[in-house]
């Protein structure tokens, strides 16, 4: 265990960590953040008032929307002198949330991301290939400063490039490489198309740390027999801090999540009411340590259930449940994160296109595909087929730009998309998560 | 003077031209000629018809997004060669051609081929220039 004290930490000792920590942060909160300020004042809740972990209930939500209404900095509780670090979830301006950091705050996300890697097995022996984007995303820097916070031999190699990846685990004898789980299915795919003469058995490589992007069993599985390595799940959500916020230990049973700094609830998507121990629910965050960026009760939209039925590891930490579904309608694809209404906007600023389109988001072979169908019509058609091959990638284009995805636009027939009770169904996702 | 065309776009899936076609065929449509521009995931079917206004506003009534154009029909001699002196006609007068297709029937011992142009009146003109028979609407669909 990286950090035991509190990774063990007896149940009762850590609930009253829990509820000083709590104190703290909602006062700081609110005293610093005037949208705090404003919502505990319109919910007749005063910080001085809390008394025990159940009087959280009385506090309101911030929500996605909350997030990006205080575009870039509303919500920091420091002056900016004070932050040291800005990460942003991605997506278009208006739909960008920024998070700040202090050094003390960043000295948290690497110790969280250390926990996690320490969780995994990993020493300061370890060469831990960092092959996650790095920049204003948070998977990058994230485990990039976890990894040396662990002492391990960092490799700040980045995204993309899987011969220069293969490469380096030989070179270097990197034992964990941490990228996005369909990445892991693509480095396997290029494996047996490309390199069937490169054995990653014969590499040290014997682990794998994945996230950003929701991944299921059988993925795990086939990760582990194509690579060759054990496959461990690490997430987090910029808006808490980044990846860290929970972490699987060695029995691959669900992840801690590091309650010390991070409390959790789940509730009911629907009502906002919290839901009694074990039931499967949306999860909500409060930042207990947080300086530069307090989140309060924030509503994650992601879909798990919590376990406190301690674990083998030694761990007192609460379990959640792999997250394998939201409850909005956001699409992550690809790691990115990606609206329904996104789409539509792009569609509704290409002239003369309506609105009648479908999402369409499978798994093709390792990586997420995405297929976005428009209806033709007579506003857009014409008899030359190279303005309609235009206007689709002209479409593509702007997706590329704006969302940052690439995904393919195919021209349909009018009522093509199937109309359920009038209304079209907009997103199908065939991923088997 | 002006031939209009008809222009239906369909996906490139089986049985969609067919239910283009029955569209026609109910009205009593006939089709004098067709040709198809195919992409990857659609198609645009181009057609000669007797009736072009009629069967778009049919077609469209069933939920087809089709269009109507015009285009010149242009009779040109049927030997060796012909096609390629009356292309480069349009090449002196700088007439660029977006598609073409031919009628399968002669046309008293000369073929008949349809050519769609950027701008159609300009080409109109150069081929008179040119000495080429134009052919109305009434010519080849009948009174």
């Amino acid at each position: 265990m990286f950090n035991k004290e509190f990774e063990a930490m007896p149940l009762p000792k850590m609930r009253e960590l829990q509820r000083e920590r709590l104190k703290w942060s909602l006062t700081h909160a609110y005293a610093n953040v005037p949208h705090y300020k404003k919502s505990f004042d319109a919910a007749g809740f005063n910080p001085d008032t809390f008394k025990t972990l159940d009087d959280l209930r009385r506090v309101p939500f911030l929500t996605k929307q909350d997030m990006r209404a205080s575009y870039p900095f509303g919500l920091f509780a420091v002056p900016l002198d004070k932050v040291a670090r800005v990460h942003s979830s991605s997506g278009t301006t208006g739909n960008a949330t920024v998070v700040g950091y202090t050094t003390g705050d960043v000295g948290v996300f690497a110790e969280v991301v250390a926990r996690c890697l320490a969780m995994y097995g990993a020493t300061e022996k370890d060469v831990i290939q960092v092959a996650y984007g790095y920049g204003l995303f948070t998977g990058g820097l994230g485990l990039h400063y976890g990894s040396e916070k662990l002492g391990a031999l960092t490799v700040p190699i980045g995204g993309g490039n899987t011969e220069r990846q293969l490469m380096l685990i030989k070179d270097f004898g990197t034992t964990m490489i941490a990228c996005t789980p369909s990445y892991a299915l693509n480095i396997a795919d290029y494996l047996e198309k490309k390199r069937p003469d490169y054995d990653i058995r014969k590499t040290k490589l014997r682990a794998g740390i994945f996230g950003a992007e929701p991944w299921s069993e059988q993925m795990r599985r086939e990760i582990e027999s194509r690579l060759g390595i054990e496959a461990y799940d690490i997430y987090g959500l910029s808006e808490v801090i980044g990846p860290g916020v929970s972490g699987e230990c060695s029995q691959k049973s669900g992840l801690h999540v590091f309650e010390d700094h991070f409390y959790v609830e789940i509730i009911d998507p629907d009502t906002g009411e919290v839901l009694p121990e074990g039931s499967k629910g949306e999860i909500v965050y409060t930042s207990l340590t947080k300086e530069a960026c307090p989140v309060i009760r924030y509503r994650s939209r992601d879909i798990t259930r919590l376990y406190y039925d301690g674990c083998a590891c030694g761990r007192t930490l609460v379990k959640m449940e792999k997250v394998t579904g939201r409850s909005d309608d956001m699409l992550i694809i690809r790691g990115v994160n990606v609206f329904p209404s996104q789409i539509e906007s792009v569609l509704m600023e290409t002239e003369g296109v309506e609105p009648h389109y479908q999402i369409i988001v499978d798994r093709k072979g390792a990586l997420d595909d995405i297929e976005v169908k428009v209806e033709v019509t007579e506003k857009i058609f014409s008899d030359e087929l190279k303005v309609l091959e235009a206007l689709s990638r002209r479409i593509a284009d702007r997706f590329r730009s704006v969302l940052g995805i690439s995904a393919k636009v195919t021209l349909v027939e009018p009522l093509a998309i199937p109309r359920s009770e009038g209304k079209a169904v907009r997103v199908i996702d065939k991923r088997t998560i | 003077m002006n031939v209009t065309q008809l222009s239906i776009f369909l996906e490139n899936k089986p049985g969609h031209l067919q239910n283009a076609l029955k569209v026609l065929s109910d009205k009593k449509i006939n089709i004098l000629t067709l040709t198809i521009a195919e992409a990857a995931d659609f198609g645009i079917v181009r057609m000669i018809v007797t009736d072009a206004a009629g069967a778009a506003a049919a077609l469209r009534d069933q939920h087809f997004t089709c269009s109507t154009t015009d285009v010149l029909a242009i009779e040109i001699e049927d030997v060796p060669g012909a096609l390629l002196k009356a292309l480069e006609s349009f090449r002196k007068q700088n007439l660029n051609i977006e598609y073409m297709y031919a009628f399968t029937e002669k046309r008293g011992g000369r073929a008949v081929m349809i050519f769609r142009f950027d701008d159609i009146e300009l080409a109109k003109k150069a081929l008179q220039t040119e000495g080429y028979n134009i052919l109305k609407k009434i010519d080849i669909i009948g009174a």
